[in-house]
């Protein structure tokens, strides 16, 4: 066998061993899914499947009646999202932020939220303020 | 050759409405998703509102009990986390003393300034996006969910009351969102007249260290003390050639 010969079955050896070992890695899916930490109580405000998919909505809905209606103290509150699951955060010092649960999805589904720029993720035992 | 076919009966009728109407329900059912009803019921376990216009909430101004002291503007920055960064020209300020000079006589008086809350604002006439509104109730806000930063508003403003976010914000209230790219100004503590209390710059003006120089009420209400109080004296509105009508009142100037 010539040199050439023997570097292309060297080649093919190690193709194979590789596929071997990448396919079943590649059918299990490049990225984990997200394992999400069960918040404070019993159940959430609506079913888990229904926050899943519209959770955007209702947050979009109650903050236009609460900005311009000044209806206060309703169901799909952010401020009641942050208090029940807001968890340990090592990016702001350990102070319990909602950040890491939201970001867990929203980091593998690629979608950016605004949500923090303006509003706190802390929850409310981390910031300090007169009132409430 | 004739096919003779057999009438169908009652039975595979209804079956084939039922396939029918229970497949146009999986429809409707996909497409109105579950948080956008077409008539949503109001909200039981609401708190407070919606807020109408049988209420129009004021602060009247006693300019001659008001001196060189800063409360209001402490009280204000507590309530509502904002601060300046040394940078006067760009700095947020929600509400700021003022000192009138009179040249001939050299007398001088204090007052604070804010957004007056007009029955009429300039600031919601000239907002492309609709985000500077009047509530129902009298209180002029910006929505920051649709504000783009344009700063039309600070323009339009008379009274200089509103701020433009310049950087980013980490500290805010949770009750008083605030962000980098959006324009603020005085709320009248919305957050705490929708729960009954009164704004943060009329109780620290009534409590020890403040001069008791402010009053905060509803206008629409003759019995009210803000009412009464107007009705006693003669009041000034600020820029009143304008006619916007504002709902901060001011007494001495």
């Amino acid at each position: 066998m010539t040199g050439a010969g023997r570097f292309i079955l060297a080649i093919a050896a190690v193709a194979a061993v590789w596929a071997a070992v990448a396919a079943p890695a590649a059918a299990e899916g490049r990225v984990p899914l997200p394992v999400l930490a069960a918040g404070k109580g019993d159940k959430c405000v609506e079913p888990t499947d229904i926050m899943r998919r519209y959770h955007m909505e209702y947050l979009k809905h109650q903050r236009d009646e609460t900005v311009h209606g000044g209806i206060r103290g309703a169901k799909h509150s952010l401020v009641d999202c942050i208090e029940c699951h807001a968890v340990p955060d090592t990016a702001a010092n350990g102070v319990r932020t909602i950040r890491p649960f939201c970001d867990q999805c929203h980091e593998y589904a690629a979608v950016t939220m605004d949500c923090f720029g303006c509003h706190t993720p802390k929850a409310a035992d981390a910031t300090e303020g007169p009132t409430q | 050759m004739t096919e003779t076919r057999e009438p169908r009966s009652h039975d595979a009728v209804d079956r084939v409405r039922r396939r029918v109407l229970a497949a146009a329900a999986t429809f409707a059912g996909a497409a109105l998703a579950p948080g956008v009803r077409l008539i949503s019921p109001a909200p039981a376990e609401a708190a407070t509102g919606p807020v109408t216009d049988k209420v129009r909430w004021g602060i009247l101004i006693d300019t001659n009990r008001c001196d060189d002291c800063d409360v209001c503007v402490e009280a204000c920055k507590t309530e509502n986390g904002w601060h300046g960064h040394g940078r006067p020209r760009t700095d947020p300020q929600w509400i700021r003393k003022v000192t009138l000079h009179d040249r001939q006589t050299g007398a001088t008086h204090d007052l604070p300034l804010m957004c007056v809350h007009c029955q009429y604002p300039p600031c919601e006439d000239v907002c492309p996006t609709g985000a500077s509104f009047r509530r129902a109730d009298g209180i002029v806000l910006v929505d920051k969910h649709t504000c783009i930063g344009c700063r039309y508003c600070m323009m339009a403003c008379p009274y200089k009351a509103r701020s433009f976010v310049h950087e980013d914000v980490t500290d805010q209230k949770s009750y008083m969102p605030r962000g980098k790219g959006t324009v603020e100004s005085c709320t009248m503590c919305v957050h705490r007249v929708d729960s009954g209390r009164i704004p943060a710059c009329v109780e620290a003006c009534g409590g020890t260290d403040g001069k008791g120089a402010m009053v905060f009420g509803d206008l629409n209400d003759p019995e009210s003390d803000i009412s009464r109080e107007a009705g006693r004296h003669m009041v000034t509105r600020i820029r009143a050639d304008l006619g916007l009508d504002p709902g901060v009142l001011y007494r001495g100037i």
